[in-house]
């Protein structure tokens, strides 16, 4: 099949509303805005801790942050197939292998880094007198923290834009504690992989334009969002 | 009168630098107290340990009668608040900084409109709310500030450097704002300052801070009346400069500062003086200019501070003179470091102190 024959049969699929097409594509959305949810909560109070506290070792975790951005999913992925292996693994019990709460896990761990650098250079960014601003004005610890957080929240916004791009877009994870069950863990990025292999081009590039769209989509309305706010 | 605030035997190092040393001081309630001082004497650590923001390494700080301990720290927090030198506002809008402090202590919605609202008519930016504070002047941005402190009504009110760098507009409505929350609303004040004329006029007390510790406290006329012994160390302080002072014809007194600068005043005293100029009076010049003016001096910028709208020159005549023009001026006079510049001001802009 030529490109432009299945250009115009993955239109067809996209705008007639195909069913296993929807699915796919709200399961990525939910998976990888899981993740992307998870990694802010974990991330978040350890951008805090690392953005405003001086401590012994800060600047090794700050590098090991900065260097984990880049790790390779396959090797993440394939480190979690172990751990999660349903016979030897040592969460093998659990019983996560190949369900989407796995792949959740495993994107929300590989999107962590990021979250914890963007935002802690965004909060060392805030000008640290801003803490003892809202702290003269009676906030309590916490609510100056959280006055930290609302002059941050530029960089932390595009940490979550981040996260949620290489969530959405990555395969390894995805491939190794997902791997590519219909109905139950098949992705936007697994079920291209799917459809290549077994030569169904034109859903392949249904499917790869709806991600194309989705990061798109989802960028342009929060940077339209920042926009507004200034 | 009873005292509010009290510092006893206060010391703060900052990693083995000594910030205060052994401090000891009694704010009474309802007066107008200025710390004066040099810039890095510390007054700004003096006024962060009254806000409890920050801690004292050693001593005490008790308010209304009640020791600070980590307990309490909230509590007293509430009661006492600090406007900032460098302004500092949320990155948001006007209401939301001003509401913010009010917001903090639970007051109901329509009780924050009311005070902040009020408190924006106090600094003459009425109708400001819904600004956002990047898009104000400088001069508007720090009454915002002022006015966030305002609205929260506290029992002590720290300034740190109110008017410092600001246009001469600004500067009058906030001195203005001091003396009414002072006088109307019973509000304690406590203000660093390292310009002696605000220190001469506007507070009921003064206490010389220099190198961390209180060399004096009085009022006004105390302080000033034996300038010669408690001020000569503060030659630090902007366009303020020790000298000997000399009657010569016509009412006029020139006053020898030193390093061949002679300064004429209209103020009539001889013997050793401190002499004071404020910068907004200097005028600056390319060329030398014929006019009225008793004193005119030739000599170099050394230093130039971007102050948003305006520039802040210090310029070396033999001694070091600061100068406030517009960024306008700056621009179409095309100064730069080390441009020959004349400072000229009238006899009756010096003040002698």
């Amino acid at each position: 099949m030529g490109i432009w024959e299945g250009l115009i049969k993955a239109l067809q699929l996209i705008f007639s509303g195909d069913p296993r097409i929807i699915e796919i594509t709200l399961r990525s959305l939910f998976v990888s805005g899981s993740a992307t949810i998870i990694a802010t909560l974990w991330g978040i109070p350890i951008a805090l801790i690392l953005g405003l506290k001086n401590f012994r070792g800060k600047f090794l975790v700050k590098t090991l942050s900065n260097s984990l951005i880049g790790i390779p999913t396959v090797a993440l992925g394939f480190f979690l197939f172990l751990i999660f292996s349903r016979e030897k693994g040592p969460l093998g019990f659990l019983g996560l292998l190949y369900t989407p709460t796995a792949i959740i896990i495993g994107e929300a761990i590989l999107v962590l880094p990021i979250v914890v650098s963007f935002a802690t250079t965004a909060i060392e960014a805030v000008d640290p007198e801003i803490a003892n601003l809202a702290r003269t004005l009676g906030a309590s610890e916490s609510q100056a923290s959280f006055a930290i957080l609302r002059e941050a929240i530029d960089g932390i916004l595009l940490a979550g834009i981040a996260s949620f791009n290489r969530a959405i877009g990555e395969l390894g994870v995805a491939v190794f504690v997902g791997g590519f069950i219909a109905g139950v863990t098949e992705l936007l990025t697994t079920g291209i992989k799917l459809e290549i292999d077994s030569n169904n081009i034109d859903v392949a590039i249904a499917l790869a334009i709806i991600l194309f769209t989705v990061v798109f989509g989802i960028n342009l309305a929060l940077n339209l969002i920042q926009r507004r706010r200034k | 009168m009873s005292s509010i605030a009290e510092l006893r035997n206060i010391t703060k190092n900052f990693d083995g630098i000594r910030a205060l040393d052994d401090v000891n001081l009694k704010i009474q309630e309802g007066e107008i107290l200025a710390l004066l001082g040099p810039n890095g004497s510390g007054k700004t650590t003096l006024l962060k340990i009254l806000a409890f923001i920050e801690k004292p390494s050693k001593g005490e700080v008790y308010f209304a009668g009640r020791k600070a301990t980590d307990k309490n720290l909230l509590q007293m927090r509430m009661e006492s608040t600090m406007v900032f030198q460098k302004t500092m506002l949320f990155n948001t809008t006007v209401y939301n900084n001003v509401a913010y402090g009010l917001k903090m202590r639970k007051a109901p919605k329509n009780k924050v409109d009311e005070e902040v609202s009020k408190a924006l008519g106090l600094v003459k930016l009425d109708g400001f709310e819904n600004r956002h504070t990047k898009k104000l002047s400088g001069g508007e941005q720090q009454r915002v500030a002022l006015a966030r402190a305002l609205a929260l009504n506290t029992k002590l009110l720290l300034l740190d450097e109110p008017t410092a760098n600001l246009d001469p507009k600004t500067v009058s409505i906030i001195e203005e704002v001091m003396a009414t929350a002072n006088r109307k609303l019973k509000t304690t004040v406590v203000m660093a300052t390292h310009n002696m004329f605000q220190a001469k006029n506007l507070p009921h007390r003064i206490a010389l801070v220099k190198d961390g510790k209180i060399s004096e406290v009085g009022t006004s006329t105390e302080i000033f009346r034996n300038l010669s012994k408690t001020l000569a160390s503060f030659a630090a302080l902007e366009n303020t400069f020790n000298g000997t002072a000399k009657a010569t014809e016509n009412g006029i007194t020139s006053v020898d500062i030193g390093n061949d600068v002679l300064i004429e005043t209209t103020a009539q005293q001889s013997g050793t003086v401190s002499v004071f100029v404020s910068p907004e009076d200097i005028i600056l010049s390319k060329k030398r200019f014929d006019s009225s003016a008793r004193n005119i001096f030739k000599g170099k910028i050394v230093e130039i501070l971007d102050l948003g709208s305006l520039v802040r020159l210090k310029v070396d005549v033999g001694k070091p003179f600061t100068v406030q023009i517009t960024k306008r001026s700056f621009n179409q006079m095309e100064l730069n470091l080390e441009t020959e510049v004349f400072l000229t001001f009238k006899a009756s802009s010096v003040q002698i102190i």
